[in-house]
This record gives C-alpha cells, sequence and structure tokens, in this order.
C-alpha cells in the first residue's frame, strides 16, 4: 500500500493507504476528522470542501494518494487561539446556517473566494460559492455572511 | 459511494507513465480527478490501474510559443483562466474555463483531462474545435499531433490509442480583430450546458470576415457550426446575422435526455449562436 | 427581560462553525461494523433466489443476509394514518422476502469490518429476479386490466368530504373554471445523508440515527421488531436537515437494530446520496383535478378538488395522510359557498411518498392560488382583486371555512398591502404593460400567492378524528439546578430549526433567568423520554408552549417557597426579573437563591418537596395558520423558455416572533425550497420504472447563482389559540412561492394563450408552450 505524508489542521501524519481510499475518509474515518461531512458522490454539494495547499478542494473527489506531501486546512483547523475565524464568526452574526451540514464546505468556498477578491460583490459571491449548495438558507444569509466576513477580514489585515 | 479497488502508481517521467499505460489496458490515467473520481464511486468504471500523471513537469504549465499557446494537459481550469498569455492570446479558452464546474472543480481539474475525457456536454472540447487547436501526445511509437478534428471521435472516446497520454494542446493564436464568446445554457449552475456555443468572430470594416463556431451538446461529440461560418463570411451585422445562424444546427444529431429533447436543443443551437455571434462581434 | 422578540445569535451555531458535530456518520462504537444494502434494479419482480455466500467469504466479511434471513423477525414497516375504510395497507417488509416493488428496495445485506469491503462484498451477492411488469401511471394504475402492485389491487384508499350544496354551486354558475395540475414528485435531499448506529449490551439497544422523530421511531420499533420499548433507546444526535424526509421509520433502522441484535456487535450503516436519492421517501405527486364556479363579479360559489395521489409500492409512516393534510386547505383563505373534495391513494411501482416540506398544503395552495389566477384571467381582473373580493377581511375572525377549519387570526389586507408597497405592484405591472407593446422578447410575469396554511400540529382530538395513530400534544419539562442555572428538556427535536435558542429565550422570560443561564436538551429518548417530536412546524406552537407551561409550574413552586421563606401569602408576592418581592417591602428571594434552597431543603413548607422543577404537556385547541402574501417578478426570455426571478417579496404572518432571525431564516430557506419545485426539481423515472435523476447530477438544486435575494417583511397578527400568539413558520415559505413563481411565469405567458406550464417550469416546457 502506498505510504502518504499529509500535513492536516498543522499536524503532520504519515499514512499507509489504499490507491482508492477517498482524502475526505482518510480525514474522518483514518484522523477522526469528522467536521468535514460528505453529502453527495458526485462533488455537486460541496460539503467536504477543504483547503488543499491553501485551494478549495472538494475532498471526496481527491484520492488520499493524491493528497501525499500536502498541507490540507479542514474547517477544524481554521480558528487560532480557541477563537472562530471571522467568516466562521460572520456565519454566526448573520444566521447563515441552520442545520449546519453544508457549514464547513460553505465556510471553506467563502474563506477561498475572498483570495483574489477580498471586496466581492453580491454576484461575485454567488458565483463563488455555486459549488455548495445548501439545503436550509435560501442562501440569503451566506451571502450576507460572506460579505460581512470579507468586511472582517480586510479590518483584520489592515489593523496590524 | 465507494470505489472498486484498483492499483495505483504516481508515474516519475512521462515515459514511466507511457509504459505503464502501455503494460496494462485497463489501466487509466489520472489527471485531476474531477470527472474520473465521480466514475469511480458510482461504479461506473472498473480500472484495474490508475497512472497518476498529475505532477509530471512535461505536463504542466501553459507556455506562450510564438504563434501559439501550448497548455500543457495537467494545467488545471484555475492556472488555465488564470493564465495572462492565455488571457492575452486565447481569450475564448480563458473565459469558457471560467464557467466550467465551479471553483473547487476548476482547482482540480485539469485542461486535458476534460479534453480527453471527450464529453460533450464539457464546454472546453467545443472551443478547442473552433479555434482549431492541436492535441500533443506521447505513446510508446512517439509523439503524435491530433487536429482537434480529428480528436473528438465519439460519446466519451478520444482518437487516443491505448498508452497514449496527452502532453497538452497547442492553441493557435488568432491574432487582432477577434472577438470571443462563450453562451452557455444551463438549467442551474451546477448542470450541464444542455447548449454552449464557442463563437470568435473576426471583424473588419463593420463586416464579418471570419467566424469559428464550436457547439457544445449537439452530438455525441463537439460539432463546428460551418454551415453557419459560411453563411456568416462578409455578412454586415443585422438581419443577416440571424439568417445565417439560422442554419445552426445543420448536421448535429443533438441527444435526448432529462433535460431537452433534440428538436428543442437544434432550436437553442440557432438562438444561442445568434446571440454568441453578437456578443462576440462585439455589439449585443 | 424581554427576550421574546430579540434576534438572539444562536447557541447552537458554534459547534457546527467548528465542525465539533455529532452527525450520526460521526459517531464510533467499538468493534463497530458497517452495513451496505444490495438494492433492486428491478421495479417490479419476484424474487426467485439470493445468494449471499461468495460474500460471506470475502475479506473482511462478517456476515451477510438476504431477506429471507430475517423474514421471521423483521415485521412491517409501520403507516400509522389509515385514512379511510376502505385503505389497503399491505406488509412491508424491511428487506425483501419474496417480491420488489421499487427499484432500489432492499434484498440483502452484508455487515463487515470496512465499509469499503462492505461495498465489494456487495458486488459478490447473485439475486435471480423473475421480471413482473412495472406499474408507473397512476391513471393507469387504476384501469381494471392493469398489472397489481399488490394482490389487492392498485387503489390504496379513497376519501371523499363534502360542505355545502355542491350541485348547486355550479348550476348555472357564469364562470367555470376546469383545470388539471401535476404535482411532481420532489425529493427531500436534506444535506445530510441518513445514517444509522445500533448497538447492544446483550440485553438492551440503542440507535442513533439521523431521524426527525427519536420518541415515535422508539415506539413503532418496539411494535415492529418486537424488542420491548424499555429496552430501546433513541437517540437523534445532530441531524442535517430533513424536511419531513427523517420523518419516517425506515426500513434500515429496523434492520440495523435487528442486525445489531442477531451479531451482538455496533452496526452502522450511511446511505450514499445516490442511495439516497432512491430510496429516501420522495415528495408531492399528485394530479389535481380541480373545478371551480364563480359569479361574473369573481365571487367564489364553489371548488371540488379530485386528487390522484402516487403512494408509490408501500404506505410508509403518513403516506396517505399527506394528500389529506391538504383536504382542507384547497379553499385557503377564501369564503365559498360550497366545497368538495375526493382523493384516491395510487399504488404504483415507485419509491413510496411521504411528508416533504408542507406535506399536503403546498398542493393545496398550488391549487387555489393558480385557479384564483386563472378566474382572475377568466374576467380580466387583476390576480389581486379577484383575491381582495373573495378573503375573509380581517373583521371576519375568527372564521370557519367551508372545509369545516376555524381561522382564530389573521389580516390579510395588511399583509398584501405592505407586500405591494415593498414590491412596487403598479410600477412593475406597467413595466409589463410595457414589455408587451413593445414585443420585448424577454416578457415580465407577475405572481401572486396569499397563502394560508394549517400547521402546529396538531389537536388530538383531531387528529383522532382523522384516524391518525397519534396524538398531537408536546412535553417540556424545566428545572433549576441548585445553582440556579435551568436545564430544559423539550419533546421537539431539532434538526436545523434552532429549538436550543428559541426555547432559552422562553425560558428567560418567564423564570427571569439570563439566557445564558439556560441549556436546553432534546433528541434522546433517556434524557427526553416524552415527546412528539419536529414536523408540520409544531414546534413552537406546540413544544415551545409545553415549555411555557413547564416554566409557569415552576414559578407556583417557586412562589409557594418564597412566600414560606419570607413569611407572606403567596398573594402578596410580586414576581418580576426573576425575584420574588413582599408588595411594598424590599424583602425578596430571587429564583435563584430559592433553587438553592429547595436544593438544601433545610426548611421547606409542608408538602413541597425538595426540587424546583416541573414538566407540562400541552396540547393545542387548534391548529396554527400563519398566513401571508408573496409576490414574484419573473423575467421570461420567450426565445429561449429561460425563466428567472427578478424580485420576490413575501411579507409573512407567523403571529407573535420569538426570534425574527430564525424566523426569517426559515421564511427564505422555504422560499427555496418552493421555487425549487417550481423551477428545477423532479424525480424522473423511465419506462421501465428505473430512476433516472439518482445523483446531484441529474436533481438539479438551486445554487446561490439560481436564486435571487428574498425580500422578507412581516405583519403580525398574534395567534389566539396559544399564549404566546405565536404561528408555525417551518413550512409557510415553501407553501406560499411554488404558485408565486409559477403564476408569474404563466402571467408573463397569457397574452401567447399560455395557461399552464407544468412544473418544474423548464426553458424546454416553456418554449413548447409558446410554439
Amino acid at each position: 500500500m502506498p505510504r502518504i505524508a499529509v500535513t492536516v489542521d498543522g499536524v503532520k501524519y504519515e499514512e499507509e493507504v489504499e490507491p482508492r481510499l477517498l482524502l475526505v475518509h482518510l480525514l474522518r474515518e483514518r484522523l477522526g476528522k469528522t467536521g468535514t461531512p460528505v453529502g453527495c458522490d458526485t462533488s455537486n454539494c460541496g460539503a467536504c470542501t477543504v483547503m488543499l495547499d491553501g485551494k478549495s478542494v472538494k475532498s471526496c473527489s481527491v484520492l488520499a494518494v493524491q493528497a501525499d506531501g500536502c498541507d490540507i486546512v479542514t474547517i477544524e483547523g481554521l480558528g487560532a487561539n480557541g477563537s472562530m475565524h471571522p467568516m466562521q464568526q460572520a456565519f454566526h452574526e448573520e444566521h447563515a446556517l441552520q442545520c449546519g451540514y453544508c457549514t464547513p464546505g460553505m465556510v471553506m468556498a467563502a474563506i477561498d473566494l475572498l483570495r483574489d477578491n477580498p471586496d466581492p460583490s453580491e454576484d461575485a459571491i454567488r458565483e463563488g460559492l455555486e459549488g455548495n449548495l445548501c439545503r436550509c438558507t435560501g442562501y440569503c444569509n451566506i451571502v450576507r455572511a460572506v460579505r460581512r466576513g470579507a468586511q472582517e477580514m480586510g479590518q483584520a489585515v489592515r489593523t496590524p | 459511494m465507494i470505489p472498486a479497488q484498483f492499483d495505483y502508481v504516481r508515474a516519475g517521467s512521462l515515459g514511466e507513465a507511457v509504459q505503464e499505460l502501455a503494460a496494462d489496458e485497463d489501466a487509466k490515467v489520472l489527471a485531476g480527478g474531477q470527472s474520473l473520481l465521480p466514475l469511480l464511486r458510482l461504479r461506473l468504471a472498473y480500472p484495474s490501474k490508475l497512472v497518476d500523471v498529475g505532477r509530471l513537469p512535461e505536463l504542466t504549465g501553459v507556455h506562450d510559443r510564438g504563434d501559439h499557446v501550448f497548455i500543457g494537459a495537467m494545467a488545471t481550469h484555475d492556472e488555465v483562466m488564470r493564465s495572462g498569455v492565455v488571457n492575452a492570446d486565447c481569450p475564448l479558452v480563458a473565459l469558457t474555463t471560467t464557467k466550467v464546474a465551479d471553483p473547487a472543480v476548476r482547482h482540480r481539474g485539469t485542461f486535458g483531462g476534460s479534453l480527453a475525457h471527450c464529453d460533450p456536454a464539457g464546454d472546453l472540447p467545443a472551443v478547442v474545435l473552433a479555434l482549431e487547436g492541436v492535441f500533443v501526445t506521447r505513446s510508446p511509437e512517439g509523439e503524435r499531433e491530433i487536429p482537434a478534428a480529428e480528436f473528438f471521435v465519439d460519446y466519451l472516446e478520444s482518437a487516443l490509442r491505448p498508452g497514449e497520454i496527452l502532453v497538452g494542446v497547442r492553441i493557435p493564436k488568432l491574432g487582432a480583430g477577434w472577438g470571443y464568446h462563450y453562451e452557455k445554457f444551463h438549467r442551474t449552475a451546477q448542470s450541464w450546458a444542455i447548449v454552449g456555443v464557442a463563437a470568435a468572430v473576426k471583424r473588419s470594416n463593420g463586416a464579418i470576415e471570419e467566424a469559428r463556431i464550436g457547439l457544445t451538446n449537439m452530438g455525441p461529440t463537439p460539432v463546428r457550426a460551418r454551415a453557419v461560418e459560411t453563411a456568416l463570411r462578409g455578412v454586415q451585422l443585422g438581419d443577416q446575422v440571424r439568417q445565417a445562424c439560422e442554419e445552426a444546427a445543420a448536421d448535429t444529431s443533438p441527444p435526448s435526455d432529462l433535460h431537452a429533447q433534440p428538436d428543442y436543443r437544434r432550436h437553442l443551437a440557432r438562438v444561442l449562436t445568434h446571440r454568441a455571434i453578437l456578443n462576440a462581434a462585439g455589439s449585443p | 427581560m424581554t427576550e421574546v422578540g430579540k434576534a438572539r445569535k444562536r447557541k447552537e451555531d458554534a459547534r457546527l462553525l467548528t465542525g465539533r458535530t455529532q452527525w450520526t456518520d460521526n459517531l464510533r462504537q467499538p468493534g463497530m461494523l458497517h452495513v451496505m444494502f444490495l438494492r433492486s434494479p428491478m421495479a417490479h419482480a419476484r424474487i426467485t433466489g439470493v445468494d449471499v455466500s461468495a460474500a460471506r467469504d470475502l475479506p473482511g466479511v462478517v456476515a451477510a443476509f438476504s431477506g429471507q434471513d430475517f423474514a421471521a423477525e423483521q415485521g412491517s414497516l409501520p403507516c400509522a394514518w389509515p385514512v379511510s375504510e376502505d385503505i389497503v395497507i399491505p406488509d412491508h417488509p424491511p428487506m425483501a422476502v419474496s417480491e420488489v416493488r421499487y427499484v432500489g428496495e432492499a434484498v440483502a445485506c452484508v455487515v463487515a469490518t470496512d465499509r469499503y469491503l462492505a461495498a465489494d462484498a456487495l458486488e459478490a451477492i447473485e439475486v435471480d429476479y423473475e421480471p413482473l411488469p412495472a406499474v408507473l401511471d397512476m391513471n393507469e394504475a387504476l384501469a381494471p386490466d392493469s398489472p397489481k402492485v399488490h394482490e389487492a389491487g392498485n387503489q390504496a384508499f379513497t376519501v371523499k368530504i363534502t360542505s355545502g350544496d355542491v350541485e348547486a354551486a355550479f348550476r348555472d354558475a357564469p364562470v367555470v373554471i376546469d383545470r388539471t395540475y401535476i404535482q411532481q414528485r420532489l425529493i427531500p435531499s436534506a444535506m445530510e445523508p441518513r445514517s444509522v448506529l445500533a448497538t447492544t449490551d446483550g440485553d438492551s439497544f440503542t440507535l442513533w440515527s439521523a431521524t426527525q422523530i427519536p420518541h415515535v421511531l422508539r415506539v413503532m420499533l418496539a411494535v415492529v421488531t418486537g424488542i420491548p420499548e424499555h429496552k430501546i433507546r433513541v437517540i437523534a444526535p445532530d441531524v442535517g436537515g430533513g424536511f419531513g424526509s427523517k420523518l419516517q421509520v425506515t426500513a434500515e433502522e429496523v434492520l440495523c437494530l435487528l442486525l445489531t441484535k442477531r451479531l451482538g456487535k455496533p452496526v452502522k450503516w450511511t446511505e450514499s446520496r445516490s442511495e439516497g436519492n432512491l430510496t429516501v421517501h420522495h415528495g408531492r405527486d399528485q394530479i389535481q383535478h380541480l373545478r371551480l364556479a364563480a359569479e361574473a363579479d369573481g365571487r367564489i360559489r364553489g371548488l371540488q378538488v379530485e386528487l390522484l395521489a402516487d403512494m408509490g409500492a408501500y404506505l410508509m409512516l403518513v403516506t396517505p395522510g399527506v394528500p389529506l393534510l391538504g383536504a382542507s386547505m384547497f379553499n385557503g383563505i377564501y369564503k365559498m359557498d360550497a366545497y368538495e373534495f375526493g382523493c384516491t391513494g395510487v399504488f404504483t411501482t415507485k419509491m413510496p411518498t411521504d411528508a416533504y416540506r408542507g406535506a399536503g398544503r403546498p398542493e393545496a395552495t398550488y391549487g387555489i392560488e393558480r385557479m384564483m389566477d386563472e378566474l382572475a384571467a377568466e374576467l380580466r381582473l387583476d390576480p389581486l382583486e379577484v383575491r381582495r373580493r373573495n378573503w375573509i377581511k380581517h373583521e371576519e375572525f375568527p372564521f370557519t371555512t367551508i372545509s369545516g377549519l376555524t381561522y382564530d387570526s389573521g389580516n390579510y389586507e395588511a399583509a398584501t398591502d405592505k407586500a405591494m408597497a415593498l414590491f412596487g405592484y403598479d410600477k412593475l405591472r406597467a413595466e409589463q404593460a410595457d414589455r408587451r407593446d413593445r414585443g420585448d422578447p424577454v416578457q415580465l410575469g407577475i405572481g401572486v400567492s396569499t397563502f394560508t396554511e394549517m400547521c402546529g400540529l396538531a389537536p388530538s382530538r383531531m387528529l383522532g378524528a382523522a384516524n391518525y395513530g397519534a396524538g398531537g400534544w408536546e412535553h417540556g419539562s424545566v428545572r433549576m439546578l441548585p445553582t440556579g442555572k435551568v436545564e430544559v428538556v423539550t419533546g421537539s427535536s431539532p434538526h436545523g430549526q434552532g429549538h436550543v435558542t428559541a426555547w432559552s429565550q422562553i425560558t428567560s422570560d418567564a423564570l427571569g433567568v439570563p439566557f445564558e443561564d439556560i441549556t436546553v436538551l432534546h433528541g434522546d429518548t433517556a434524557i427526553a423520554p416524552r415527546g412528539m417530536d419536529t414536523y408540520g412546524s409544531r414546534s413552537l406552537t406546540v413544544g415551545g408552549i409545553a415549555v411555557l407551561k413547564a416554566c409557569d409550574k415552576v414559578k407556583d413552586k417557586a412562589r409557594k417557597l418564597a412566600s414560606h421563606m419570607l413569611e407572606c401569602s403567596p398573594d402578596d408576592l410580586d414576581f418580576a426579573e426573576g425575584v420574588f418581592k413582599v408588595k411594598g417591602t424590599d424583602s425578596q428571594k430571587s429564583i435563584q437563591e430559592l433553587a438553592y434552597a429547595a436544593f438544601t431543603a433545610h426548611d421547606l413548607p409542608e408538602g413541597v418537596e425538595a426540587r424546583l422543577d416541573s414538566d407540562a404537556t400541552f396540547d393545542p385547541e387548534n391548529y396554527s395558520f400563519p398566513h401571508g402574501t408573496h409576490l414574484c417578478a419573473v423575467e421570461v426570455d420567450t426565445e429561449t423558455g429561460m425563466a428567472k426571478i427578478r424580485s420576490y417579496v413575501a411579507v409573512d404572518d407567523v403571529g407573535k416572533v420569538v426570534n425574527p432571525l430564525i424566523v426569517e431564516g426559515q421564511i427564505h430557506g422555504g422560499i427555496a425550497q418552493g421555487v425549487a419545485q417550481a423551477l428545477y426539481e423532479e424525480a424522473v423515472y423511465d419506462a421501465e420504472g428505473n430512476l433516472l435523476t439518482t445523483t446531484m447530477a441529474d436533481y438539479l438544486l438551486p445554487t446561490a447563482m439560481d436564486l435571487p435575494d428574498f425580500v422578507t417583511d412581516r405583519t403580525e397578527t398574534p395567534a389566539t389559540s396559544n399564549p404566546l400568539g405565536a404561528k408555525g413558520v417551518g413550512e409557510a415559505g415553501t407553501i406560499a412561492s411554488t404558485p408565486a413563481v409559477v403564476n408569474a411565469i404563466v402571467d408573463a405567458l397569457r397574452p401567447r394563450g399560455v395557461h399552464d406550464i407544468q412544473m418544474p417550469c423548464t426553458p424546454e416546457r416553456i418554449w413548447r408552450a409558446l410554439r
């Protein structure tokens, strides 16, 4: 079995994996990172979105072997020093989650879309989230939360 | 769902990848995996082995080669849509790529992978067909060049032979005076194009000098709307354009599926080709 | 304190936002095994042989079973709602034994040490089928020569309800509108796939499930499996949405319980999405034949409704009751002299249908709100004017409708006026006229939906009268802890609604304790032993009231204790902000001090026990009737048939609001699901009975790019049937929005002779209607 090395939420792991093992199952079943859920099998829903070397990917559509040598950040690794990431906080403030199942992926997609557009329009936010399905919110409050999160993150950068 | 078992090898070089593939006819190339992984999970494909070419340097990157742009097969959609040279010299590729899938899928999915998959509902095949790209491949017999017009053989079937790997695609630069548009018609942002129209239009003195039109999902392969291209030659923007676009569905055999019947697709091809041409010509 | 009415941020959020979740699939037990089910690829077939022996020999496989292996003990999945005398409730084995009746029905299972190995082993099971004819079309199914789904035939039940003189209403009516509408089959698509984990210590059983109904499930598991109720504990941990789809007693729940019993090991099953699309119960699926008789001025004389309701292959928990939940709602907010409702339940070889957000009321509301637009068109009146001429006026409440329900309160005028102003109704009408005049290829349509619905299920006596197998009460208990903190236990079982936050607000006001000092426990039959769970927009108006009533009892006890300690009569005590004060003095005791005094029990009065807690069961005296006016503007590209929502305004009246943030969220999500029915979603079976929409790539759910920002506002007409004055909100948006969208599309195209588009209103269907 291939041996892989990955860093997940700042911790290094070396694992022997079956080639067919999906990254999301490595995270959930092997590493106990159950914060990242699975919602579909066709990479439509985006619930399993994580950051792979700084970019959003759907971890149900990546093999664990493909992630060898990569740095992975999940929803569990976002906050620092026990406090939430500004985007997580913004989701809370704007009531951008109900059941919360899509939330980890949605937050990751939201952070990703701000990488090259720190001040996105409503349309840009909706476009950036097109790969993530939510069944509870109708997206209204998610869009508001991303705008708020963007502002907070902008502030965070500006205020040294 | 869960894929069936397969062997895996991460090729260290293009030569090794070609050897691995040639040695096992049930082996498949693993690029970004964004089309393949869902198929594996649904157990619609049972490869014996996946040959991972995702990290091969020969297959990566976007390169300016003077009269054409060479897009490595493993360049991700995200790389392609952000590439300065693609945006400058092959803008139709860049703007269409922004409409492929979603951001997370574009981070993994590759230019070459989505072309080699030969899904007629994919957006890029029609673009490369219209731009007359040239597919560069490697096999145990050596390197080969396949014009786009010969690459898309049938539904999910390319001209790649067993053991042959797509290295990259040469996209000719069309030069000055061209305008571009990709008109994607789908029911939700995530769903496949019911019909898509890739258009490149060169204007001179207010008339259309030349047009290139590729159609998405109007047959088992992407289709070139040759009749429209011919009819548009020398035409002034106006009613004649609409008339020319009436030929858009000629020689197509659009599929029937959950989202549309063939007659509707033919109708859409006409309407959307007209819109794509107007957009590409700069007067929507 | 005034917590009720405040936009409190949710207590539930932090763990959901940071991935510290307890989805059933996250849970593990030592020695846990994984279950997978082999499912029928045939819509209808006799099973002539199942061979699991090859699967048993594969690595990691602990056991493999066919339906036959469980035939003696698996029982029959329950139907709790025998709606009529003539109902046929066929045997419904959790794992098929001799015959399969829909694609996806479980025929065998594998238990393995690893889910990957279980998936491999499924492919080694051999099943022999002898094909039987599929039965797919409801009208054909009722023909005498149709192949039968079940021995007893394809008719599940018939119901007829008549009120007033229908014949007279239609006789010589100046206007009769006759329409047939199709409610397509839907897949509820909660984001969390179903998952079950069952374990046993050899004597008793614990079952975790992604369910809306842990309490109902426990009772039913006992009934179905024969395992005594007191030996079963059911836990609904974090549950990722339901929308009715997890209001069910599923084959997988029963079988996981039986598997853990047989193997003595914990077993877990989690479905894949494609498995779920096949086997989570579907929603809607009706053919509605409506006839409406009216005067020339638009006043409605009478309404006739005849439904065919697709049950699918079996009757599940409330399958036959779903269309009946609409029986009293087809008359909507309107007055009329006569009403007739008929419904025939039909068996087909498809996945059974059951509750999906709104359950019966969306279908009814769609029917009447589409018909009101048709009536308006027939009379060349504005659709809002026709409604105004027929609706119950605000001064007429309480009002007993033609179908026999008594609407306690409402103000349709106020909601409509507000919605029209927010929407810019007159301006949009002017734009519409202009586009029509210009022959603009993009036409504008305006859709109206002035809806009400019955929710807050339900007065137990009414459920009894409808022959439903359970009551409609809810339970709550409240206990003051020694340090003055509060534990609230609720029988409502949330899966995204924010009960913990809302119940904290209610309790905070009632007891005068800080919001932060309250915790809410739920979803575990060992912790919250009594409950009727969450569905039918019932949690606040039934479960929330039970908590309020329990708080009142705690307060009464505290008053007794305070009067003893302060040496005064209970009547001399004022209670405010959590403090009992002797009138006209500074002498006082806080409720926290009293909680501690009850705990130490050093000085309790005669007859007062050493605890400051209580509980209450609340049974509502009536349904709650939220209402509202939704207005939708749609642009229809007549060249391509694409319909796009340009603006959407919803003014809802859900009575008194406990948490406006949560209410707005419920409305947003509800509208989205209703819009999705109108525009995008449809479960499609082919001519052989194969489901074609097994993945999210085929069953189209709207993304953020496909929906507009909804403009929402409220009017507030308190309900009179509960002390909070609250009405349900969970389903209102879904019920209202579907007809608003379709009315808008038809409105856009009416000058082109279009008077209906079948849902979902795909570009292709619109284009064909225009040809």
